[in-house]
Parts: C-alpha cells; sequence; structure tokens
C-alpha cells in the first residue's frame, strides 16, 4: 500500500517524457502496481459468512450432544419417558410427567398473571403516556429484562416468599381453599410462588414487545377511527389491537417460552419435589430446575442420561415455541419504519 | 324522545367504557411499575450496605465466621467471561457484518437472523449441558474453559444481531465514497461501515457481556464453583452468579450478605451497560438504533 503510493508521482514524468502508446497511463499502472483485491474480498466475505454460519453451527452442536447423552434412557423408555410418571434415580426409574406438569403449570399462572397487565402497560406507554415518563419507563422495562435471573430467584427467596406466606397463601387459603388448589401446609415456596416470580420475569419481555408491535401499526388507521367519533378506547380497540393482534399474540408467546426455560428463579423458590400434587402451594418441580438441581450430583449414567433427555425435549419445545413466536411478531412489524423507543 | 334517550345511553356508556379503559391501563402500570421499582431500589439498598472493601479484596469466610468476601468469585468471572469474550465478540462481529453488508435482504441472511433470535430464547441451562458433555466429559473434570465456552456461545447470537442493527444506521453514502476513492471492499467494511458504527457495536458487545456476566445455569455443570482462590483455566472456578446462588440458599447470614453484596455488583454492570447503549444510540449516526 505504501509502496504504490509512493510510486504514482515517479510514473508521471516518466509518461510524460516518452509519450509513447506502449506503457500504460498512470492511473492504470498505480492500480495495477496495487494488485487486485478481488482475494482479499473474497476471502473476507467467506470469512463473515463462515462466522455467520456458525451459528447453524451451534444449533447442530446442541443437538447432536444433546441425543448422544440421552441415548440410554431414549434405548430403555423411548417416548414412553414422557408419559411415565416415576422419578427414582436410586432404582433407575425414570419419567417425565411430574416436571412436564410442572413446567407448564407454573408457566400457565406466570400468563395468567402477566398477561393482562403487560398488555395494559402497554397500552398505557403507547397511547396515554405523558411524553416526559415515556423514555424512563422505557428504560426500566429494559433494565429489568436485562437483570439476571438468579437476582431474581435471591429476591424471591428473601421477600417475596415471606410475603407469599404470611400474607397472600392464607388469604387465599381461608377464601378459595374449597377448589382444594391452595390447600396443605403453608411452606412460602412452592409451585404458586414459583408463577408468581416467572410473571415478575416474563412482564418487561411482553410488555416492551406488545410496545414495539403496537407503535408499528400505522397512525393512519387511529386517525381513520377518531375520524369516525370514536372515544380513545375505541380507538385503541378497533384501530390498534385489532391491527397488532398477531403480533401481541407473538409477544406473549416469546414469553411463554421465556417462562419455560427459566432456571434459577424458579430452582430457587419451587421446594424441587418431584411429585404432582393438585395443591399449588405444594412444592413441585420444573424441567429446567429438576436439571440445575440434579445434574452435578447425578452420579449413574441412567440418571444422567435421563436429565439430558429432559433437557432435550427442553430445547426442541422452546426452539418451536420461540420460531412460532418470532414469526407472529416479523408478520406485523416486517413493514414497520426503524424501531422508536 | 325515547330515541334521544337511547342515544343519550349509549354516549353515556361509551364515556363510562372509555374512563374505564384507561383507568383500567394506569392501574395495571402503577401495578407493575410499583413493584419492579420497590424491587429494583431494594437490591440497590441491601446491595450497598452489604458493600464494602473486604469483599473485593477477600475471600469468603468458611461458613459461620464473619467477614470475607467474594474476591475468588470476581476473579473467577473475568477469567470465564474473558474466555467467553475471546471467543464470542470476533464470531458475533461477524456474523454481523455478514447480515449487514453481504447478504443483506438475502434469503440465507433472513434465515440466519431467525435462528439467531430463535437461538436466543433457548434456555442457557440446555447450552450448559452441551457444553457439559462436549468438554467436560472428554476432560473428564469441570474447568473455567467450559464455563468459558458456553457463555461465548450464548454471547454469539447477541453479539451478531446488535451488530447487524448497528450497521444498519450507518448511512449508504458514507460506503458508496469509500468505495468511490478505490478502496477494497474489505476496508471498506472494516475500516469506514464498522468505524463509524463502532460506539453502538462496542456498546452492543458490553450488554451481551453484562447479560452473559449473569448467567447462572450454564455455569453450574462446567465451572461448578471452587471455594477458593484459583486462576487456572482447566480448574473447577468461583463464579459471581453461582456463589450468589450458593449463599442465597445457605442457612448462613454471613453469606446471605455477600449474596446480596455480588447482586449488586452484577445489576451495577447491567445498569452501566443498558446506559451506555442508550446514550449511544441517543446521538449521531446511530440515533434510532436500538
Amino acid at each position: 500500500m505504501n509502496n504504490s503510493q509512493v510510486s504514482l508521482p515517479e510514473f508521471r514524468p516518466e509518461n510524460n517524457a516518452t509519450g509513447s502508446e506502449e506503457t500504460p497511463s498512470a492511473v492504470r499502472s498505480f492500480l495495477l502496481s496495487r494488485g487486485s483485491s478481488a482475494i482479499a474480498d473474497k476471502g473476507f466475505s467467506g470469512l463473515m459468512l463462515l462466522c455467520a454460519l456458525s451459528i447453524f453451527g451451534i444449533v447442530a452442536l446442541i443437538a447432536s450432544q444433546l441425543v448422544v447423552r440421552s441415548q440410554l434412557s431414549l434405548a430403555k423408555f423411548g417416548l414412553s419417558f414422557f408419559f411415565r410418571s416415576a422419578w427414582d434415580p436410586p432404582n433407575g426409574d425414570f419419567g417425565a410427567v411430574p416436571f412436564l406438569y410442572g413446567t407448564v403449570v407454573s408457566s400457565f399462572l406466570a400468563l395468567l398473571l402477566a398477561v393482562p397487565l403487560a398488555v395494559g402497560v402497554a397500552i398505557f406507554l403507547t397511547e396515554m403516556c405523558p411524553r416526559v415518563l415515556r423514555a424512563p419507563l422505557a428504560f426500566l422495562t429494559e433494565l429489568l429484562a436485562a437483570i439476571p435471573s438468579v437476582i431474581y430467584g435471591l429476591w424471591a427467596v428473601f421477600v417475596l416468599v415471606p410475603l407469599m406466606k404470611d400474607y397472600v397463601n392464607p388469604v387465599l387459603k381461608s377464601s378459595l381453599g374449597w377448589t382444594g388448589l391452595f390447600d396443605g401446609p403453608n411452606l412460602g415456596l412452592g409451585m404458586l410462588t414459583a408463577g408468581v416470580i416467572l410473571a415478575i420475569m416474563i412482564l418487561p419481555v411482553i410488555s416492551s414487545l406488545t410496545r414495539e408491535v403496537m407503535s408499528a401499526v400505522p397512525h393512519s388507521q387511529r386517525e381513520a377511527v377518531l375520524a369516525l367519533g370514536a372515544t380513545r378506547w375505541e380507538m385503541i380497540r378497533m384501530g390498534v389491537l385489532r391491527n397488532a393482534r398477531i403480533g401481541i399474540v407473538g409477544s406473549i408467546i416469546l414469553g411463554l417460552g421465556r417462562a419455560l426455560g427459566e432456571t434459577m428463579a424458579v430452582t430457587m423458590v419451587i421446594g424441587n419435589d418431584p411429585h404432582i400434587y393438585k395443591s399449588l402451594m405444594m412444592p413441585a418441580n420444573t424441567m429446567a430446575s429438576v436439571i440445575a438441581n440434579e445434574f452435578s450430583e447425578a452420579s449413574d449414567d441412567m440418571h444422567l442420561s435421563a436429565l439430558v433427555e429432559i433437557g432435550l425435549a427442553l430445547f426442541i419445545v422452546t426452539i418451536i415455541v420461540n420460531a412460532f413466536a418470532r414469526l407472529l411478531v416479523w408478520a406485523v412489524t416486517r413493514g414497520a419504519p426503524a424501531r422508536v423507543h | 324522545m325515547a330515541r334521544t334517550n337511547e342515544f343519550a345511553l349509549r354516549n353515556r356508556m361509551r364515556w363510562f367504557g372509555d374512563h374505564a379503559a384507561s383507568f383500567l391501563c394506569v392501574t395495571a402500570t402503577v401495578l407493575v411499575v410499583a413493584p419492579l421499582v420497590a424491587i429494583f431500589v431494594y437490591l440497590i439498598f441491601k446491595g450497598a450496605s452489604s458493600l464494602n472493601i473486604a469483599f473485593f479484596l477477600h475471600k469468603p469466610a468458611p461458613m459461620g465466621e464473619t467477614g470475607g468476601g467474594m474476591a475468588n468469585a470476581i476473579i473467577g468471572s473475568g477469567l470465564v467471561l474473558g474466555v467467553g469474550s475471546l471467543l464470542g465478540v470476533p464470531i458475533g462481529i461477524g456474523g454481523g457484518i455478514y447480515l449487514a453488508e453481504f447478504g443483506r435482504g438475502g434469503k440465507l441472511a433472513n434465515i440466519v437472523r431467525f435462528t439467531a433470535d430463535v437461538l436466543n430464547g433457548v434456555p442457557s441451562i440446555v447450552m450448559g449441558i452441551a457444553i457439559y458433555s462436549l468438554i467436560v466429559v472428554p476432560q473428564k473434570h469441570f474447568s473455567a474453559f467450559a464455563g468459558g465456552v458456553a457463555l461465548g456461545i450464548m454471547m454469539i447470537p447477541t453479539v451478531t444481531r446488535t451488530t447487524e442493527e448497528m450497521l444498519l444506521m450507518v448511512p449508504h453514502n458514507i460506503r458508496e465514497a469509500a468505495l468511490g476513492l478505490g478502496v477494497p471492499n474489505w476496508r471498506s467494511v472494516l475500516s469506514i461501515t464498522l468505524k463509524t458504527a463502532s460506539p453502538g457495536v462496542i456498546t452492543g458487545c458490553m450488554l451481551a457481556f453484562a447479560r452473559v456476566a449473569g448467567e447462572t445455569a450454564p455455569l453450574l455443570f462446567t465451572a461448578l464453583g471452587n471455594d477458593f482462590m484459583s486462576y487456572r483455566l482447566d480448574e473447577p472456578i468461583a463464579t459471581l452468579p453461582q456463589q450468589i446462588f450458593v449463599y442465597a440458599m445457605s442457612p448462613d447470614d454471613e453469606w446471605h450478605r455477600l449474596a446480596w453484596g455480588g447482586a449488586l455488583v452484577l445489576i451495577l454492570l447491567i445498569v452501566i451497560a443498558v446506559s451506555l447503549v442508550r446514550y449511544v444510540t441517543s446521538r449521531g449516526v446511530l440515533k434510532g438504533a436500538s
């Protein structure tokens, strides 16, 4: 590079002096002397392509490792693994039903609590909020979505669990105890507490995505509905929610995907009991929490393999849930202008 | 007369519905924001009262004794995150460059982008199992290196996506100017486009760094944890989030104090990263990128 820059002024007088047609022009020889960048360009773009393809590599790597390590339990139990409710490590008898149940119920509880609130917050932030408040609230949700799971767990162990034990659970027990859903000893730990902490954790995720989807609805839609004499709520319902509904469903499913795989906070408050109880106050276990709890202590291969198979199931389910949700969100925001928070 | 009454009633109902909906939305926001702010403030106060100089300089005291700190976990987190960043940042930035500069709008780029987003949603504990099976099992022992690889792999999709978003904000005429001067494409990408977007790319990497700094699940069976001071990559090592988990579940009050202190350190890291991203994306060329 430096060489060629030096050579440029050297060529010019020579060219002027001879004036012959055989020697190439100054510019041309300058360019020739720099060599072709085709190889460097190809190499560079190939390298970058390789980096991008590494994403597929990671997915393949995870899938293949999980399948290899779960061979033992796949061979012994087959698909019946997901219909058996025994979990008895000393006797080598394994089934995933208690954990499937725990994961589904805790995630469902979390969605039940989080979705109405999250959509309400998103509506407030996009349609009603004074401009001054918008940026700080958006910043706060972004921050809360980034706080690590283990810190939510820490807070839950020392604040939420006593709170549930002293105030929430007794009220639920006396008012709704007859349903059988709020029975049993009041430990503070358990399925309900796990559902609450999950709801707190997925709230920022759902509300920020819902907000994004709602602000992608063109303003002309809102103006058209308002021009017909609608009130603000009618405008939100007909002009915004109806247009954004697919994306809102997508963001809710994305929240579900988060809740399904959430590990640390749930492990810390759910009580870790591989049995199915009807009562939500009883301890339970989820797919992620049983792995976190038992994996490093599992000594025999069968136990380890069963845990990896649960991990494989979790991997496949979250991939499907996330892919579906992304497609829905993408369907709404694809034509939208650049995101403005 | 009856008609007018009906109209008046309907209008009143609509007015009522409008106000009820507004009220519900405001209530929802208050219900959500108040406890979240409460959690945040509680964490900061509890953590601030637990931090002191010893926290950063000493290793933890044995259970039952007072004093001690988390120096071994801070060093461990630093080492593990260092390995993770060495792996995750270059590959992630490379992927982002491909998406924004070479594959823009193409089918392959769309699939890569989609897969990266999906990969972001895969539970971190699954990454932990995969790395356990890939590195820990063949080596037959837990190691800081394995933890670093797990975190590095988790950084790749995030860094790829933020880099892409930042590069897309760079105006086209800057690239055209560079190419028009005869700069080879690879140079124009590296020293023009990437350089213009570098504040955004750097803070994006910081954000990814801060996020994996708090990851616990993948470290449970890769880095495992260690009660002693360790600087070796091929041995188990303590990390901040994993120690917070252990201390929170222990019955010892002194260890609880360490857990709160560790939580505050992680939160500060997150706050700094998120604020920097917002600051960078609110000005200059990168304005509006997220």
